[in-house]
């Protein structure tokens, strides 16, 4: 079991009258190796959760095990380098860094760690290969399309050798043919030993084969868990 | 591009640092070499006896400030205009702006 | 994984944010360099004037003596110096003879001064090389000079002076005594000032005292008082100084209020990305730390070195308009560099200091937000 949950809340603005509460109270635990995906409607605190999951923002109660190791009230200092090293992340809007190249891009999540820049520069470009635009690797980003910029920011979610990739809504600007492609790149990394999670509301995305898991959402809370 | 940018900007930074150094030493090495002329000039005030610099030669108490009498235009008052530029320019001398007699 | 490794990939990062923004850092590195380049000009040109003088004035006259006739400066009889002479630790008393010419000609105002040996035969001058650049000029040429009852008198210039000791004789005419008295009617009695020498300069004060009591109507000052007024030369509390000085710091505050006052949504996102990525917030602050070290650092050394080369190399030829005004005869200010470390300091600690702060403040609460943020956003 790679991350546990107990009795997450997470509630926005507290105490000010416009409170939100994200969520309610969720106990879980996401295992290694498998694609787990989140599921449910806009607002159902799929992307809190994952926020949560993935060590990038701290619940108002509740407890977090990281591989049996508590990291609910770690510093950040920490909590960065723990994150930095078991997850990658794949964001919603892409948010890929504008004016620099495909492949900088790629190794900027790297940089603080002070690696040498060519063997970090061979790993970027090892990796665009890997999903076939490294004969983009120098174009800048604003010159890509919605497919190949997709995969830059998967190939740098890699960058740091993550245990876990983390994608929020990781479809929602690609069609039909590309949404397919996606959930293939998927199937690889989880045959080389990742564990995957997703929240999507697409059904491309959580009737996939690949699938293992899919937990479902509505309201800040878990409504049922079952394999897909 | 072979450079890194870090590397170019470590570059730009090291060449002028290197020119400031040698701002210093050229500074010191003309100090050295205007020596001759510092000395003629030294004769000159000594033998001419002179109390000032040439700096401006618009008008006499920024000529020979040093000399300047009490009734010049910027000593008159405190609020006087400046007849002249390098009035504005000059600062009055101590010795007028505490007119104290010695 | 070493720090220099880190520092060198967060340089690379921050000069490429950087160049995405091409021509407004130009811009804004452009102006900094010109304030740095005016702000130390103005040092390096007022520090290497003030110790010429320094140097240059310690064998001025201990005291010089002058008559005052209705708070206006008017000759002093020489009988003056009788009585002067016997005043105790006096060593020596004789009258200087010097003045101004107006030449209607050029539009020139000249000072001649009467050496106390003048090597030349009456009806010769030497001319000051001021002088020689107005006019044309040169020696063997003739030189008129009208007198004080409207007569013109055909100098002839015997020797010029080098453009070398300009800070000291541009606009000067070296002449007899007998022609400068001639020339403005001066009798034989009188003389411009009178100039002493002393024996003990700790009793500079006591004797100028004395002299102001047996003849109050007289004004002395000491080497000491000539001194001074150099070293109060082109204050910061003199009329232009103020403009130029506050010009700059307006210029300078307007720049860093524009940074001080907060990141552009772009910023802010581009920040909130790095978080998301797994920068931590030292990380972001690091950057931010380097892109105002980039652009303070570069300006500073560029427009010092600049202000240099100005000064030094071109005799402050920018400065050339104001310090000329309007005067015709200008001074070839051939200065030699004197660098004041502590005022270089000062102008690296005021500008390049409240530039990368003003970089890095504005950058703190962005730095410090929730990487989850970037998610939700």
């Amino acid at each position: 079991m790679l991350i546990e949950l107990k009795e997450i809340k997470k509630t926005y603005n507290q105490g000010r009258p416009n409170e939100h509460i994200a969520l309610g109270g969720i106990s879980l635990s996401i295992d290694e190796g498998l694609l787990t995906v989140l599921k449910g409607p806009s607002g159902s605190g799929k992307t809190t959760l994952l926020s949560i999951l993935g060590c990038m923002a701290r619940p108002t109660s509740g407890r977090i095990m990281l591989r049996e190791r508590e990291i609910t009230s770690l510093p950040e200092r920490f909590l960065t380098d723990i994150r930095r090293s078991t997850f990658g992340f794949i964001f919603q809007q892409f948010n890929l860094i504008k004016g620099i190249s495909a492949l900088e891009n790629v190794m900027v999540p790297a940089y603080p760690r002070g690696e040498k820049r060519h063997i970090l520069k061979e790993k970027a470009g090892h990796l665009l290969e890997l999903f076939n635009i490294s004969h983009k690797a120098s174009a800048r980003i604003e010159w890509l399309s919605g497919g190949e910029a997709q995969r830059v920011t998967i190939a740098r979610a890699l960058i740091n050798d993550p245990k876990a990739l983390i994608a929020d809504e990781p479809t929602a600007h690609l069609d039909t043919r590309l949404s397919l492609e996606f959930m293939e790149i998927m199937g690889r990394l989880k045959g080389e030993g990742k564990t995957l999670l997703i929240a999507s509301h697409d059904p491309i995305v959580y009737n996939s084969a690949v699938v293992d898991r899919i937990v479902e959402m509505r309201d800040g809370m878990l409504v049922a868990t079952g394999s897909g | 591009m072979s450079l890194r940018k870090s590397t170019l900007f470590f570059l730009f930074i090291a060449l002028n640092t290197v020119l400031f150094a040698f701002m210093f030493v050229d500074a010191s090495h003309r100090r050295a070499s205007a020596l001759p002329s510092f000395a003629e000039k030294r004769r000159f005030v000594k033998d001419l006896r002179l109390t000032d610099l040439c700096l401006f030669t618009d008008t006499r108490y920024t000529r020979h400030p040093s000399m300047a009498d009490p009734f010049s235009p910027f000593q008159d008052h405190p609020f006087a205009l400046e007849h002249f530029p390098s009035g504005s320019l000059l600062t009055p001398p101590p010795h007028l702006r505490l007119e104290r007699r010695l | 994984m070493s720090w220099v490794e880190k520092q060198r990939n967060i340089i690379d990062f921050t000069i490429s944010s950087l160049f995405r923004r091409k021509g407004k850092i130009a811009a804004l590195t452009a102006v900094y360099t010109l304030i740095v380049f005016i702000l130390a000009s103005v040092i390096f040109f007022t520090s290497a004037i003030r110790r010429e003088a320094s140097l240059i004035l310690r064998d001025a006259p201990e005291i010089v003596v002058q008559r005052l006739v209705a708070g206006r400066h008017d000759l002093i009889p020489l009988s003056y110096a009788e009585r002067i002479r016997e005043i105790r630790g006096v060593q020596a008393v004789s009258g200087r003879l010097w003045g101004y010419y107006y030449d209607p000609v050029y539009g020139a105002n000249y000072t001649l001064v009467v050496p106390v040996d003048f090597p030349h035969p009456p009806g010769n001058i030497v001319i000051g090389d001021g002088l020689k650049r107005s006019s044309g000029a040169t020696r063997d040429d003739i030189f008129p000079l009208r007198s004080h009852d409207g007569a013109m008198i055909p100098f002839i210039i015997k020797e010029t002076i080098s453009a070398a000791s300009d800070l000291i004789t541009a606009d000067t005419i070296l002449i007899s005594e007998e022609d400068f008295r001639s020339l403005f009617g001066i009798a034989g009695g009188y003389a411009t000032d009178l100039t002493l020498k002393v024996r003990n300069p700790k009793e500079l004060s006591t004797i100028a005292r004395k002299i102001g009591m047996i003849y109050p109507d007289t004004r002395p000052i000491s080497r000491d008082e000539i001194l001074r007024t150099y070293e109060s030369v082109f204050d910061w509390r003199g009329g232009m100084m103020i403009v130029v000085l506050s010009g700059s710091v307006l210029a300078f505050v307007i720049f860093a209020w524009d940074k001080a006052t907060g990141l552009s949504a772009e910023e802010k996102k581009e920040i909130g990305i790095l978080k998301g990525l797994g920068w931590e917030t030292s990380d972001v602050l690091l950057m931010k730390f380097w892109e105002g070290t980039a652009v303070s650092l570069s300006s500073f050394l560029m427009g010092i070195l600049l202000a240099y080369c100005h000064v030094f190399f071109t005799a402050s030829t920018l400065f050339e308009p104001a310090l000329k005004g309007w005067s015709v005869i200008y001074p070839d200010f051939r200065l030699t560099p004197f660098i004041d470390p502590l005022q270089v300091a000062n102008l690296f600690f005021l500008t390049v200091i409240p530039y990368t702060v003003a970089t890095i403040a504005p950058s703190w609460r962005a730095a410090t937000i929730d990487p989850d943020a970037v998610m939700r956003g």
